[in-house]
């Protein structure tokens, strides 16, 4: 089992109860922590994106995460 | 210059900062708080910026910009925080030597933001807030 601290932004916020939170996850991968957080959190479900970012970066699926990363929920953005 | 700052956003100083002596015009986006959404009065927004992120994401956005047009200067500066109606929420300016390519490449830079940088925006009413989508028609992702 592994770790991972989120940062929430946006309406995710709302579904997490907060901007940041940790989630224990059998899995080290950012699709691993997806799915986890979907059912965890199934409000995120209803969204019409999630992005997640690594270390400032979108990160792809099958991605290796380890516990220092930061990782944020990207819910569909409305700058400007 | 890439600004994110929750104080009033100096527009001037972000059309000096894009000004060129070499450019034939600086054109200049200002995005406005509007006092109305979906038929509702707005009573005021609240912006949020993933702040290591959003600098990043812009900067790749003029990149691209510089690519396609012969940018001369540029700057964008956001505002976040609580803004209500009639407050400037975004400023874009750029300079190029012949206007076409300033009115383009302006368009270009606030359409991307508005579509591409982690920054989210909620709008609250009398009777609740909803945080907005810039693209309702965007496919579910999940």
């Amino acid at each position: 089992m592994n770790t991972f601290r989120i940062k929430a932004f946006g309406i995710t916020k709302d579904f997490l109860g907060g901007k940041e939170t940790s989630l224990e996850i059998d899995g080290n991968t950012v699709g691993e922590l997806r799915a986890a957080l979907l059912e965890r959190y199934p409000q995120l479900i209803g969204l019409r994106s999630l992005y997640i970012a690594v270390n400032s970066d979108y990160a792809d699926e099958n991605l290796i995460l380890n516990g220092a990363d930061e990782i944020a929920l990207i819910p569909p953005v409305s700058g400007g | 210059m890439i600004k994110i700052t929750e104080k009033h956003i100096d527009v001037q100083k972000v059309i000096d900062t894009a000004s060129s002596l070499g450019a034939g015009a600086v054109n200049v986006f200002v995005g406005t708080v509007r006092n109305n959404a979906h038929g509702k009065n707005v009573l005021w927004l609240e912006y949020e910026a993933y702040e290591t992120m959003v600098v990043g994401e812009i900067r790749k956005i003029i990149d691209e910009a510089s690519h396609r047009w012969p940018l001369l200067g540029w700057a964008i500066s956001h505002r976040i925080g609580t803004l209500k109606p009639g407050e400037v929420s975004v400023v874009v300016a750029v300079s190029t030597p012949h206007r076409k390519d300033s009115f383009d490449a302006c368009q270009f830079i606030i359409n991307s933001l508005k579509e591409k940088a982690p920054i989210w925006k909620k709008e609250v009413f009398e009777d609740g807030e909803e945080w907005i989508s810039a693209r309702p028609e965007m496919e579910m992702k999940v």
